[in-house]
């Protein structure tokens, strides 16, 4: 019965995503205001009626009703709850569902805080975005419905992939999806503008709070997803290029440009036609990687639902949106010319400059995960395009950015001296360059990676706080240094962020050291400066597999610091085997342990790796997060959206960014 | 031959799951074994899903791991093994692709565009720093009408 609702839910839910798409847009042309404000209750009464069949679906799958063709496939009575709410999405209906739920969550919130929008572009932003709710509204009740009944329900589940049993990536796809669909919203935003045919400083700040939540859901999402394959996948890597991560990453990078050329908008009435370009492709490289991991266009480990049936629906989908946006984007674009003036050492050069990196760093990750496919098709040469292309190719981009972070960041507004700026950095670039050096000398001999990294992470992170401080002015800067903006210290913090990041991956990439042995139990070996004694192997018992569990001491110069238990777990019901690493957690470096099988001669497979600098890779990323909703939060955001408050926002003036 | 692939690298899955590089794999001499790591780096399992032989846990992947020690025993350069192992396997095995025929784009793509970014970046800002200022635009009648609601609310 809840079912049937649910799936009736839908349906309404479709059609009034059809009505909300047609008379507000129709309203805003004709200016009427009665059809254009239709807009507002329709996208709460779509994102109403999308959660009751969201919340349908997730209660079949809490209550185990196996008469659903998409749970008898996906999960299993003995399943522990956590994993049978998040078999809602792991699976390609019930994560389509969530999509089309998020993007009517986008809208219903625009709807709601869109209060400061001029009624024309608000109807118009409504009604794009409602038209990218029926396509996939269509799509999931034409080609995927997650709620076909099975006519003879069978007693129990074929059970969730035990990989993606895990609570990292149980909330890792909502995140993904914030992130690719919150992009939705800026290209609705983009696509109304064009259609408006105007793109002012207002409506670069309207916009960029919408990017900005989706560019901190993509970078949770992504952080997540690769923290879960570093410590489930058994042997610590933490990015490996992947198509599928890569359909992640597009949108990232592209999402990091907008950010920063929004703000151009804002501030400076320029690179507007860009901005709305790269808020259309923004989110066309998320139609692109959901078109990725659906089609079986390119295999990998995350492909679910290999259908070229699917496939097609979501490539017409694709040319559909991109295609349109880009073609009203090509008949608009004159109408947008720069208004601000500026020199060509200037806050807005710099911008440009990051703008250019990020984006062509997205074109040669979207080139290479491309290629192998161009190059059959065209050249009729089968390839691989694998991790050590992407480094090599990808890596040069961002050691770029990186250098020019800081100085871009310091420089001012319209016309600046790159001397004053520089001279500004020198202690900062003196000890950035000390500390690399430093590092290379205590290594002597390894890959020049890890002293590159140091210097450059030292290089962003103290570039960032020496921006902050020189913010405060000549007196009192302590004090004033906790009155900046908030917008100002989500600078900083982002930008930290990636400093950290940077260094942490080139320092685990150089300074890694891994052993692989037979470890015969009581016998103790060293790695690095760990010492570890197989203690022994037992068996185990988890509520829906059974695991081979090994006792491993560590001690560090003498003294015992902890006991290891690596497992490998073997799932009866998915017929499959997992290996539980075992990590020991510390600030400078991470103890992974893998247990593998049994030798002939009693001993056990034992592979360690000593990671350092694991943890600071998604520490980065969280402060990149955390960073992003600082500036979220700043006052501007939330004065500007309700523009009530009008008293209150004439004796503040707009803080520097 | 996708579902093929596919199909093999499932079975080779569900077998007993051999973890990648065994210790009985490993070389006696550790200049050589760190070469035969870093070779293994760049070829692909070629039943996986975009892992290395390096990390993954396949059959056919150990027996490549095998043939590259093989190869570096027997007193073979890198190049050498490697050119040996393409000659058997094709060039689908190489996670780096050569940079030759067509390939040289796969290379060149991201500094051309590197080149064309800076180029249509570098003429938008000469632009800018040379154009004339141009005077505020006033507000049209509709927005003055709204500019006089949010003053009164």
């Amino acid at each position: 019965m809840i079912t049937e609702l649910g799936h009736f839910a839908l349906i309404l839910a479709f059609l009034i995503a059809i009505v909300q798409m047609v008379v507000p847009l129709m309203g805003a042309h004709k200016r009427w205001p009665g059809w254009m404000a239709l807009a507002e209750p329709a996208a709460q009464a779509q994102f109403a009626f999308t959660a009751i069949a969201f919340g349908a679906l997730m209660w079949a799958f809490i209550s185990s009703d196996f008469s659903l063709l998409l749970v008898v496939q996906n999960s299993h009575s003995a399943k522990p709850m956590l994993y049978k709410v998040a078999g809602t999405w792991g699976n390609h209906e019930g994560s389509m569902l969530l999509w089309v739920l998020i993007v009517a969550l986008f809208g219903a919130l625009a709807s709601v805080f869109g209060g400061g929008l001029p009624p024309t572009l608000k109807a118009r932003v409504l009604s794009v975005q409602a038209a990218i709710g029926v396509a996939f509204f269509s799509f999931i009740l034409f080609t995927s419905n997650p709620f076909l009944r099975l006519a003879v329900p069978p007693m129990d589940g074929e059970d969730l992939n035990p990989l993606l049993q895990d609570p990292g990536l149980a909330f890792h796809p909502p995140f993904l999806y914030l992130g690719y669909v919150g992009l939705s919203m800026t290209f609705s935003f983009a696509v109304a503008a064009l259609i408006e045919g105007r793109v002012d400083a207002a409506w670069g700040r309207w916009v960029r709070p919408w990017t900005l939540a989706a560019w901190i859901f993509l970078t949770i999402g992504i952080g997540l997803g690769s923290w879960w394959a570093y410590y489930e996948l058994g042997w610590g890597g933490f990015w490996f290029w992947d198509p599928v991560e890569n359909a992640s990453f597009m949108p990232w990078l592209l999402a990091a440009a907008l950010l920063h050329s929004a703000i151009v908008v804002e501030k400076r009435e320029a690179l507007k036609s860009w901005t709305i370009l790269l808020a259309i492709l923004a989110f066309g490289f998320s139609l692109i990687g959901t078109f990725i991991v659906r089609s079986g266009l390119l295999t990998s480990v995350h492909a679910f639902a290999n259908d070229p049936e699917r496939g097609v629906y979501i490539l017409i989908i694709l040319g559909f949106f991109t295609g349109g946006a880009l073609l009203l984007f090509a008949l608009r674009a004159q109408a947008m010319e720069a208004k601000g003036v500026f020199g060509l050492v200037s806050r807005e050069s710099g911008l440009v400059i990051n703008n250019v990196l990020l984006a062509v760093a997205c074109f040669v990750v979207f080139f290479g995960t491309l290629w192998p496919v161009v190059a059959e098709m065209a050249f009729d040469r089968k390839l691989s395009v694998g991790p050590p292309f992407f480094n090599l190719a990808f890596s040069p981009f961002m050691v770029g950015l990186g250098m020019v972070l800081p100085i871009g960041a310091m420089l001012p507004w319209k016309r600046g001296k790159l001397k004053r700026t520089l001279w500004q950095l020198r202690f900062v670039f003196g000890l950035a360059v000390a500390l690399g050096a430093l590092a290379f000398a205590i290594q002597s001999g390894r890959s020049a990676l890890g002293p590159i990294g140091l210097f450059l992470g030292a290089w962003v992170v103290m570039g960032a706080c020496t921006d902050l401080w020189m913010r405060t002015g000549k007196s009192n800067r302590v004090a004033r240094l906790f009155r900046l903006p908030r917008a100002d210290w989500g600078k900083a913090a982002a930008h930290s962020g990636l400093g950290i990041t940077i260094f942490a991956i080139a320092g685990l990439t150089a300074w890694e050291i891994d052993d692989i042995r037979v470890a015969e139990v009581n016998k103790p070996f060293d790695v690095g400066a760990y010492e570890l004694t197989l203690k022994g192997v037992g068996q185990e018992r988890g509520p829906n597999y059974f695991a081979t569990v090994a006792d491993i001491d560590v001690r560090h110069k003498g003294a015992f610091l902890t006991t290891l238990r690596p497992e490998k777990r073997d799932y009866p019901v998915a017929r499959m085997p997992t290996t539980e690493a075992a990590i020991d957690y510390r600030i400078t470096r991470d103890l992974y342990v893998v247990i593998g099988d049994q030798q002939s001669n009693g001993g056990w497979t034992v592979r360690t790796y000593v990671k350092p600098l694991a943890n600071w890779i998604w520490g980065g990323s969280l402060l990149m997060a955390f960073g992003g909703l600082l500036s979220l939060s700043d006052r501007r955001f939330r004065v500007a959206a309700g523009a009530r408050k009008t008293a209150e926002r004439s004796n503040t003036g707009v803080p520097a960014e | 031959m996708k579902r093929l692939l596919t199909t093999v690298a499932l079975l080779a899955a569900l077998a007993t799951p051999i973890w990648a590089v065994q210790p009985d794999e490993v070389l006696d001499d550790p200049a050589l074994e760190a070469r035969a790591r870093v070779l293994s780096k760049d070829l692909r399992c070629l039943v996986c899903r975009n892992e290395s032989i390096d990390e993954s846990n396949a059959e056919l992947a150990r027996d490549l791991r095998l043939l590259v020690r093989e190869r570096l025993v027997a007193g073979d350069s890198d190049d050498e093994a490697m050119s040996y192992i393409v000659n058997r396997y094709g060039e689908y095995v190489l996670l780096r692709p050569t940079a030759t025929g067509a390939n040289w784009l796969l290379w060149a793509a991201g500094p051309l565009m590197l080149l064309i970014g800076a180029g249509v970046g570098g003429g938008f800002l000469r632009n800018r720093s040379k154009a004339t200022p141009e005077t505020e635009t006033l507000l049209n009648d509709a927005e003055k009408q709204r500019l006089a609601e949010i003053m009164k609310s």
